[in-house]
């Protein structure tokens, strides 16, 4: 089986967002980035079904700058079997429909059986691009996957539904499938399969991208919260505080 | 017409869901901006009893869509197809389980843009703007597109209001143009108790490792029973197998936005905080009073949870029963 994995490199979870000097994106001076969360859950899903099958190929595609390379050479060493660059350097132009048409682009040319997305890249949390290259692929598609099983060209999929319901859906592959917390536990990859990663290729592709359909106007922080308070200590504190929800928060 | 708003309202079986109310009352707003007015799209069993609902939160039309709603795909061509017709300014969805999978489906087919899970839509020079969080609630983000502009907008962020100057309503068939590809929906389990969706919720009680093992979650459960509310997580007790991922708050989990949010046990990692830092008021209970989570707390009570949550749960369901 060809599995296809789209992944995103975005700023650590734990960075101290500033705006920066254009006004419309953050500063990234002395950001850690990260392969997206939950990009890692489709990474793991692709490499255990490879794992399960015994034979077929991962291959791991993303669109972003050059750096995107130390991503990318970490989903090999996961055991991925080789990665596509889409280099782009402007991220302003990265919409997701942009996005989505560059990743389609590419992967069309790669006889996916599967293709796998997190369901959202925890930077612009748009949760979007998956759905969107399904479309323009013209397969099947569903988001927030929570449980994956692959058999005779069909797989079985469970997502979270409305109100605390659990949804199982038949896809006929091939197919593209979002990925969230709690489909896998993602594995680190090892110094075996970091030397390994050395050796695997890396195809970098200029990405040509349209002008992106939606306009940045402004970045800002959010409006600081009221100043945290203490209003006592221990279970004796409680009288205060139903007083303070009561009359003052008039939440209860 | 130009100024013209979509709604894809939610129901079950003809009671709108608050989300739709919700975005049906934003929608008002903005459409007397534009100009425009607003039609709401309602599908499913029961779509026709959704109408007047929908009406007295400022529908001035209603359509519904003869279409199986498990199908998403064939749904989202419906209200595509209504969007080809209509050429509205804005189409506009609410942020929930079925909305966030179906706005992206509906941009794929209609080539338009899409923002999701906004706090506000405003008018700025005849054009909507979208303004979203980014980075977990980190960072907001305002944007715009020029001609139609799909969005998502985040249960909770825009109260629900009635809207009397609402027109007569009228209602109109609409058949579903194709169906779905090949995604089928096989069966639905519901969860062991109707539980409130995390992220609508206008209460929400979180427990995080202070708490010290699973069991204790009960303390937490009882909190959220008395106030009619939803349990949250800290990603700590998600990982370590406490609680189910559904239950987790912040930035690789849910982005809650309550009009009150109670923290036990849990210290405020940045990326929590990112997740429910927009609730109307905070409690904190932890032991620590170093812990960052007082720092975003309207009311902290420094102490053990095992002594303060209890005390708490009895005076919450006290002031119930005294009415």
């Amino acid at each position: 089986m060809n599995i296809v994995v789209c992944i995103k490199r975005v700023p650590a979870t734990d960075t101290r967002i500033k705006v920066g000097a254009d006004g419309t994106s953050i500063d990234e001076t002395q950001v850690e980035s990260i392969i997206s969360p939950y990009d890692e859950f489709a990474v793991e899903a692709a490499l255990q079904l490879k794992e399960a099958a015994g034979a077929g190929e991962v291959t791991v595609v993303s669109l972003g700058p050059a750096e995107t390379t130390k991503e990318l050479r970490t989903c090999l060493a996961m055991g991925a079997d080789k990665a596509v660059l889409l280099k782009d350097g402007d991220a302003a132009k990265r919409d997701a429909q942009t996005t989505a048409a560059a990743l389609a682009a590419c992967i069309s040319g790669l006889n996916a059986d599967l293709v796998l997305c997190g369901k959202q890249a925890v930077d612009r949390d748009q949760g979007q691009v998956g759905t969107l290259l399904a479309a323009k692929l013209g397969l099947p598609c569903v988001t927030e996957i929570k449980k994956l099983e692959v058999a005779d060209g069909k797989a079985t999929v469970e997502r979270a539904g409305d109100g605390g319901t659990t949804e199982t859906w038949n896809v006929t592959l091939p197919a593209v499938l979002t990925t969230t917390k709690g489909l896998n536990e993602p594995r680190y990859a090892g110094l075996k399969g970091i030397m390994a990663a050395k050796k695997k290729p890396i195809e970098e592709v200029d990405a040509a991208l349209d002008d992106a359909h939606i306009t940045v106007k402004s970045l800002e922080l959010p409006p600081p919260r009221r100043e945290g308070r203490i209003i006592g200590e221990g279970p004796d504190a409680v009288d205060e505080l139903m007083r303070l929800l009561r009359e003052e928060a008039k939440v209860l | 017409m130009a100024g013209d708003i979509l709604v894809v309202a939610e129901h079950s079986d003809g009671a709108v869901k608050r989300p739709s109310l919700e975005a049906l009352t934003c929608a008002a707003g903005l459409a007397g901006s534009l100009g425009g007015s607003v039609t709401a799209l309602v599908a499913g069993p029961g779509a026709a009893d959704a109408a007047s609902a929908c009406g007295a939160h400022g529908a001035a039309k209603v359509l519904t869509l003869d279409v199986d709603v498990a199908d998403t795909n064939a749904w989202a061509a419906a209200v595509a197809g209504v969007a080809t017709e209509a050429s509205p300014a804005l189409v506009l969805f609410s942020h929930t389980a079925r909305g966030k999978d179906l706005a992206p489906r509906v941009a794929g087919k209609l080539d338009r843009p899409l923002a999701s899970d906004c706090t506000e839509l405003s008018v700025d020079g005849g054009a909507v703007v979208a303004r979203r969080p980014v980075y977990a609630g980190k960072a907001l983000v305002n944007v715009s597109a020029s001609g139609t502009l799909l969005a998502t907008l985040r249960p909770n962020a825009v109260p629900a209001t009635e809207n009397a100057a609402a027109g007569e309503t009228s209602a109109a068939d609409v058949k579903a143009p194709e169906k779905g590809l090949g995604a089928v929906l096989a069966e639905i389990v519901a969860a062991a108790s109707e539980k409130i969706e995390l992220t609508e919720a206008a209460v929400v009680v979180s427990g995080g490792r202070g708490l010290k093992e699973a069991a204790n979650f009960n303390l937490v459960e009882d909190l959220a029973a008395a106030l009619g509310g939803a349990v949250g997580a800290s990603r700590a007790v998600v990982d370590a197998g406490w609680r189910p991922h559904t239950e987790q708050v912040g930035q690789t989990g849910k982005t809650v936005s309550p009009n009150l949010y109670i923290a036990i046990a849990i210290s405020g990692a940045i990326q929590h905080l990112a997740g429910m830092r927009t609730s109307n008021y905070i409690v904190a209970i932890n032991k620590d009073p170093e812990a960052p989570i007082f720092k975003v707390a309207d009311y902290g009570i420094v102490g053990d949870a095992f002594e303060v949550v209890p005390r708490l749960t009895e005076a919450v369901k006290a002031a119930a029963a005294a009415g």
